[in-house]
């Protein structure tokens, strides 16, 4: 909790926090905003925005309602960032965890791995794994997820093997502490600060990737996203371009909350650290 | 009676293309009650010496016997079991602590693995150990970095001493600390080994800290154990070329008349 007061304590931290909250409280609310099925045919079509306060954002090719494709799709995205992003990290933690605390070929092998995972483009992997598996929502988490769970493993890894290095560990094996509540509650909580502060990237990333999918038409059919409404809004391009400009803003804005958010955490983060120095026990 | 035996102990490490034995073929043994001092320049191998011991790292070859028992034999929740006999104290005073724990966080984890308290009884036991080496009772709840190097420093002998060890080895364990605050943790210690008769095995690059502490010294140069006798003895007349370099870097030794050993 003290984490979340040090965040909206920078300026970075703050914007990213209101943006996210709006997003989340309009997603959480987008059947109360555009009640109904947001893919049907709500009016006339190509109608533009602001000519019609029924339909303020206007309507798409289909007469769909622009508004409320964006708020559904908010739902699409934010879930399918935090999902993917969540998978991505839980894996590299334990991945990154176990290579860097059992060393030699277990710690070779996973290496290994992650080395595999890395040198192929995420999106090249989330790709072929859709189209392989067809397209639905859980599909494209776990598509985006394996493409991403490699940096926080290596980071993980790194940290931890830093971390088992240092004197307070040999502490604990001497006071005889199970290996296991060694990796758990002594160097765990040390090695998750920075792979938290990445953890925006990875669901800003995520965010990406799954517009991107669907921009190519492999999210799920059944549910609205900004992506594939950019893929809608192309082929009137020149003469409705707003069908493209709106979820592009929708897109641009949340990626950027989610950054101004990271570099926020980033922050406090470091802030948390300084606090530990001596300098503050000057004052007690 | 021999509490600690070492024989042949070796350790090598290598780095790149070149071998360095850090530790070269160590013998030495270590009484109950009795205080070791080992004396040596940075790179002698006296704190890898110290981490074998420790079981922080694994010999390639040579014994160790602790207390009766074939101390490398032991492994898994047997070793762990038996850590508590054989506890330490490092050096590096930040380094020491997990960065958040609290003074009692530090002192209840040997207490509830070892068993040594009941849950119920652990807090009066933490304000016993801090009594005990100068600390107050309700430093319990201060988080262990703000404290200040002495203070750590008492916390860490503390929990050395929690598990009611019959050895502690202390890897420069007052190098970090000014003089006055180091004499009154030497002072300290001398007092918990009249007490509950402990053994110190004591590394240290200091002689006036031996000099002070340690019954008997070994000097270990490039891994091997040069020097080995009464710290008396050795301090009026080292033999080998390391010791003649120890004693001479501490040159109010050798200037002003020798006040008498206090231990």
């Amino acid at each position: 909790m003290k984490l979340i007061h040090k965040l909206i304590r920078t300026p970075e931290g703050i914007a990213g926090f209101v943006i996210l909250a709006i997003l989340i409280i309009i997603s959480a609310s987008a059947s109360l905003i555009a009640p109904g099925d947001p893919l049907r045919i709500a009016g006339q079509a190509l109608l533009a925005p602001f000519s019609d306060m029924n339909l303020p954002l206007g309507t798409d090719r289909l007469g769909r309602d622009v508004l409320a494709g964006i708020v559904h799709g908010a739902r699409t995205s934010l879930f399918v960032g935090t999902a993917a992003a969540l998978a991505a990290i839980t894996l590299g933690l334990c991945v990154g965890l176990i290579a860097g605390l059992a060393g030699g070929l277990v710690d070779e092998i996973l290496m290994r791995v992650v080395d595999a995972f890395q040198i192929v483009p995420g999106f090249l992997l989330a790709l072929a794994f859709v189209s392989v598996m067809g397209a639905s929502l859980p599909v494209v988490v776990i598509a985006i997820a394996l493409g991403a769970w490699a940096d926080p493993a290596r980071l993980t890894r790194a940290q931890v093997r830093s971390i088992r290095e240092r004197d307070y560990i040999a502490a604990a094996r001497v006071i005889g502490m199970h290996p296991a509540e060694i990796a758990v509650r002594q160097i765990l909580p040390q090695a998750v600060p920075p792979v938290l502060a990445v953890s925006a990237t990875i669901v800003a990333a995520a965010i990406l990737t799954e517009a991107a999918l669907s921009f190519l038409g492999l999210g799920d059919p059944n549910t609205v996203t900004w992506g594939s409404m950019i893929a809608e809004g192309r082929n009137v391009l020149r003469s409705s371009p707003w069908l493209s400009i709106i979820p592009g803003i929708a897109l641009v804005t949340t990626v950027i909350g989610v950054y101004l958010l990271s570099e926020g955490l980033a922050k406090a983060l470091s802030g948390t650290h300084a606090a530990l120095t001596p300098r503050e026990g000057e004052r007690s | 009676m021999t509490l600690l035996s070492v024989e042949n102990l070796r350790k090598h490490y290598s780095s790149g293309d070149r071998d360095v034995a850090a530790v070269d073929g160590v013998s030495f043994s270590l009484s109950a009650g009795e205080t070791l001092g080992i004396a040596g320049a940075s790179g002698s191998g006296k704190s890898t010496l110290a981490r074998l011991i420790l079981r922080l790292a694994e010999p390639e070859a040579g014994t160790i016997h602790f207390e009766g028992q074939n101390w490398l034999a032991l492994q898994g929740a047997k070793l762990r079991g038996n850590r508590a006999r054989m506890q330490m104290v490092f050096q590096d005073i930040h380094g020491a602590f997990h960065p958040t724990a609290t003074v009692g966080s530090v002192l209840d984890d040997p207490l509830r693995i070892h068993r040594i308290a009941t849950k119920k009884d652990r807090p009066g036991e933490i304000a016993r150990l801090l009594d005990r080496v100068g600390l107050a009772a309700a430093d319990a709840h201060r988080p262990v970095h703000q404290l200040s190097g002495g203070q750590r420093q008492r916390v860490a002998i503390a929990r050395a001493i929690s598990t009611r060890p019959s050895l502690i080895v202390l890897d420069e364990a007052v190098s970090a600390l000014d003089v006055q605050v180091r004499n009154r943790i030497l002072k300290l210690l001398v007092e918990l080994q009249r007490e509950q008769g402990i053994s110190y095995l004591f590394i240290s690059h200091d002689l006036a800290v031996l000099r002070a502490v340690s019954h008997r010294l070994a000097i270990m140069d490039t891994g091997r154990i040069v020097e080995y006798g009464r710290t008396t003895d050795m301090i009026d007349s080292p033999q080998s070329a390391a010791g003649h370099a120890l004693v001479s870097a501490v040159p109010r030794l050798t200037l002003a008349g020798r006040p008498k050993n206090t231990v």
